[in-house]
């Protein structure tokens, strides 16, 4: 109600409240970058972090991309055949996959599976006084939740990228042999041949931005969580919107700069 | 010696330390009591460094809380939370040896697991227990592993969150037991908050009696019953009537 009556006020609000998060967002990362050079290090927590946000994400990453693959391979040679351009299904089915698809849909994977659980389990631990029993042990937080899980999600969320490429080509291949009539070793080599290094250097580095926006809103949101069963279901709420549209963001502005 | 002095800490609008002056000589067990939300928590948050103070100094042996070496000064110090705040990921001897398999004071893990056992022995309870998970474990078992971590790596200086809360009548006097018998067996200086009067009896050489912010009385615990003062009169005999409001 108070938005309709006091517009400007509402709006002055708004922007202050994001130039508030933006900046807020901004120190946090700041200090968290600013730990990983300086010991001590948590290599233990580094390598649970690993196992959880790279390994474990396979499946997720893995299943999006055949689909998504395989679902784009017939849409452009449905659109294609309307003016006779079939035969481009490899080419756009790679470029399709390596420049947006894959990162893109592998980013969003992991801003619902891992940002989310970091976010979740960050806050519970805020909640239960975890985090201050871990300060009270001398040991600091942000190294030994933050750094760890950015490392990791800048390490692993390429490496996702890179297969959920392969992978959603590969769905692409299986459908446009298999339903569609494409010769195996044709559709490969138009594959290969029309990707070039700046496709593939340009996915892994998003991938990489991803990761990092990924974990970083899971760690910021569960950090600052309030007390409370609600504090921690708005931290969990509050860390996968942040990502996602993040991570659109980012999309957006590096194909920019890439393409 | 743990010196407050003139602390003041605001939340919002809410003044919640308003000048709170204390001293805890060394090796004596000072037992804050006060209705919720009186600032006890807080207090013990500020002298830890988790909450920072708006003014006023604290002092642990002369020197200032808030300069020199951090890790240092946390190493004086032992913690009960009064959840536990036991890692729900770790097993219970790594919850333990926590110190002692990172940092300054890390160990070979054999012998941090060694020492986690032996801690948990003190608190009473079996080696079996040392490789489940707090999740697997009872309120009062939790209590006392938070009690075995804090006593871990033998603190100067032990603070203990409302001990008793959520514990049934025995279980809280096994653990107010284990607490004087603790602090008297390590020659610790000890800082509890609670609500519960049966532990200040079984914990307390001194009381403090927090409200509003402010130290309304502290004495020994002996003189407590006979203080005359009306805030200390009315909490220590749950009395709906007198200064301290009942609805707050």
């Amino acid at each position: 109600m108070s938005a309709l009556l006091h517009p400007l006020a509402f709006i002055g609000a708004l922007v202050l409240g994001i130039c508030g998060t933006i900046g807020k967002v901004a120190i946090f990362m700041a200090r968290s970058f600013s730990h990983i050079l300086r010991p001590p290090f948590y290599p233990k927590e580094l390598g649970v972090a690993l196992l959880n946000i790279g390994w474990l994400s396979l499946p997720v990453v893995g299943l999006t991309a055949i689909f998504t693959g395989g679902a784009l391979a017939l849409q452009i040679y449905s659109g294609g055949s309307r003016f006779s351009a079939e035969a481009v299904v490899p080419q756009i089915v790679a470029i399709g996959m390596v420049r947006e698809l894959g990162p893109v849909l592998v980013g969003l994977m992991i801003a619902a599976r891992v940002t989310s659980s970091i976010a979740a389990e960050i806050a519970t631990m805020k909640v239960t006084e975890q985090i201050d029993a871990l300060v009270t042990l001398s040991t600091n937080p942000m190294k030994y939740l933050v750094v760890p899980r950015l490392l990791a999600a800048l390490i692993t969320v390429p490496m996702l990228v890179g297969i959920g490429d392969i992978i959603g080509i590969a769905g692409g291949y299986t459908v446009a042999v298999q339903n569609l009539g494409f010769n195996p070793a044709t559709y490969l080599k138009n594959t290969v041949n029309f990707l070039e290094p700046l496709d593939v250097i340009s996915s892994l580095v998003k991938g990489a931005a991803f990761g990092v926006i990924a974990a970083l809103m899971g760690c910021y949101y569960g950090m600052k969580s309030e007390r409370g069963a609600q504090g921690v279901g708005q931290a969990t709420k509050n860390s996968v919107e942040a990502a996602a549209i993040l991570i659109l963001a980012a999309n957006f502005v590096l194909t920019g700069m890439f393409f | 010696m743990i010196e407050l002095d003139n602390l003041q800490k605001r939340f919002g609008e809410n003044r919640v330390l308003r000048g709170l002056t204390l001293n805890v000589e060394r090796g004596t067990s000072m037992v804050i009591i006060g209705g919720s939300g009186t600032g006890k928590s807080v207090a013990l948050k500020c002298i830890l460094g988790l909450v920072t103070p708006d003014s006023g100094t604290i002092k642990v042996d002369g020197q200032d809380a808030t300069t020199g070496d951090r890790d240092a000064f946390l190493a004086r110090f032992g913690m009960l939370f009064q959840g536990g705040a036991l890692f729900d990921s770790l097993p219970v001897w790594q919850n333990v040896a926590f110190r002692h398999l990172r940092g300054s004071l890390k160990k070979p893990q054999a012998e941090a697991r060694e020492l986690a056992i032996e801690k948990l022995r003190r608190v009473g309870l079996k080696p079996e227990t040392a490789d489940q998970l707090p999740a697997e474990l009872s309120g009062g078992m939790q209590k006392r592993v938070g009690l075995a971590r804090a006593i871990a790596a033998d603190p100067e200086i032990i603070f203990f969150d409302e001990p008793t809360t959520g514990l049934d009548p025995i279980m809280a006097g096994v653990i107010n037991d284990l607490i004087r018998e603790i602090v008297v067996e390590m020659g610790a200086t000890a800082m509890t908050i609670t609500h519960d009067m049966t532990s200040v009896r079984a914990i307390a050489d001194n009381v403090a009696m927090l409200h509003e912010g402010v130290i309304k009385w502290t004495g020994p615990v002996s003189q407590m019953d006979a203080s005359g003062d009306p805030y200390l009169d009315q909490f220590i005999h749950g009395r709906a009537e007198g200064p301290i409001a009942a609805v707050r």
